[in-house]
């Protein structure tokens, strides 16, 4: 370990979402949520003979799509988006490190993950070109007109395959979700445990001792003091 | 501030690579959807039913609710402008003389199920039954769903391909696809096959249905309405 700090000198809690990121991500989620359920009852058959009323579904799935990517842009613009930008750079920038853990299947012992592993970064990817295709394909099927026809065809068979591996992906990042309490409970209440830090994220955690070290104490302020200098 | 963020920016590199591999699937994807759909077609389990396929029925009902009706109390009414209105069982109309048909259902939203096997009985069939009169110039036909009607001219009603039909894939038609009754209209998109058949009128004057008040063409043939150039059947 090359870690020039110890885990005392971090606050028990640390801050891993901001209001802003939780707000996106929860309208996010209800939004997506609807789009999902209607998706369902307009695409499968059965469900769509129960609960017909298709152009009331289909307008209601329309309207949740095309608000989808508001809460995300809402949440990335401004000077309350620092936090969320930040992030999102985190989730671009690959190292050499992420690619050998994904090759390893997650395997790999001697990679250390920083905020994001290598997996979310991926899954941010996907679900980020994602809601770009849907929404172009999407806009294609409703608004027809313009374009040639063999294009509505095309627009339906990558909407019906996109969503297909999205509710894949988001069912799966569900239940990762559900099988790590705090990383769950992190995107309620904004703090996680330094401990999970150090366990999940050990060079966010490295990170975060360094900044702990360059800048007052005071810099985390949301989380509660754990040494006598920071009680000073 | 905080030190600058390490890496290749292969997360934006991801999101533009599917944005063109999903462009090109916009252009080819018509094509590569029907290889698809032959792949899958003989799929015993049903497992490939929840894929995305195509190749494959999408239910569409205007109501909101599955309308439905047992086949022993179903009655067909052909009325209107007709010398004796007729009212016709279930079991009335499967001992008339059958009309097999193998073709494909064309949707006008894009998606087609080939080769389906139809049993029905030809619509001139029931008209000559009932005779029509000589004023008469169109049909409309109602659903017992209670909203939905559809159009022909009488020309287009007395095609030979043109069916009541109360079988489909070898089965009774389950109440999704419109049975126990429903048309099927085999030159012209789905949306002149009404499901749940209820009444047969002769009029006097096309008028136009469900669909076509709302913008859908009143003759609907495969490949020449609706701005489309599918295959006919």
């Amino acid at each position: 370990m090359v870690a020039t700090t110890s885990l005392s000198e971090l606050p028990e809690r640390v801050e891993r979402f901001d209001r802003v990121q939780r707000v996106a991500h929860w309208a996010n989620a209800v939004l997506f949520g609807i789009a999902m359920a209607t998706a369902a009852a307009l695409y499968i058959g059965s469900l769509s003979a129960l609960v017909g009323r298709r152009e009331l579904v289909k307008d209601i799935h329309v309207i949740a799509g095309l608000a989808l990517p508001v809460p995300l842009v809402v949440a990335a613009v401004g000077r309350w988006g620092h936090a969320f930008r930040r992030d999102l750079s985190r989730l671009n920038r690959w190292t050499r490190d992420d690619v050998r853990w994904l090759r390893s299947w997650s395997r790999d012992p001697l990679v250390r993950a920083g905020k994001f592993n290598a997996g979310q970064k991926l899954n941010a990817a996907f679900t980020g070109g994602a809601i770009l295709l849907l929404l172009a394909t999407g806009s294609i099927m409703k608004w027809f007109d313009p374009f040639p026809l063999t294009w509505r065809t095309g627009a339906t068979f990558v909407h019906d395959w996109i969503a297909f591996f999205l509710f894949i992906t988001i069912a799966g990042h569900i239940v990762y979700a559900l099988r790590d309490s705090d990383a769950m409970r992190s995107m309620w209440r904004g703090w996680i445990p330094s401990a999970w830090v150090e366990h999940h994220a050990p060079l966010w955690h490295d990170e975060l001792s360094r900044e702990a070290e360059a800048a007052p104490p005071a810099a985390h302020s949301s989380a509660r003091p754990s040494d006598a200098r920071d009680a000073g | 501030m905080s030190v600058a963020i390490e890496g290749k920016p292969i997360g934006r590199r991801v999101v533009l690579g599917m944005l063109g591999l999903g462009s090109v699937g916009v252009l080819v994807g018509g094509r590569l959807q029907d290889a698809i759909a032959s792949v899958f077609a003989n799929d015993p389990t049903g497992i490939t039913s929840l894929l995305p396929t195509g190749g494959r029925f999408r239910i569409y009902s205007v109501v909101g609710y599955l309308p439905s009706r047992k086949t022993a109390e179903y009655q067909l009414e052909i009325s209107g402008l007709v010398d004796t209105p007729v009212t016709l069982s279930y079991a009335d109309l499967v001992a008339l003389p059958p009309t097999r048909m193998t073709k494909d259902f064309q949707c006008v939203t894009g998606w087609r199920v080939q080769d389906v096997k139809w049993v029905g009985v030809r619509l001139s069939d029931l008209l000559d039954a009932a005779g029509v009169q000589d004023e008469a110039k169109a049909i409309t036909f109602h659903s017992f769903d209670g909203s939905y009607s559809e159009s022909l001219t009488l020309d287009q009603a007395r095609r030979p391909d043109v069916i009541v039909a109360y079988s489909m894939e070898g089965k009774a038609i389950p109440a999704r696809h419109g049975g126990p009754v429903r048309l099927y209209v085999a030159p012209m998109y789905g949306y002149k096959s009404i499901k749940w058949l209820d009444k047969i009128e002769v009029v006097n004057a096309v008028q136009p249905g469900y669909w076509e008040v709302r913008g859908y063409d009143v003759d609907a043939w495969i490949g020449r309405s609706n701005g489309r150039d599918d295959q006919p059947v």
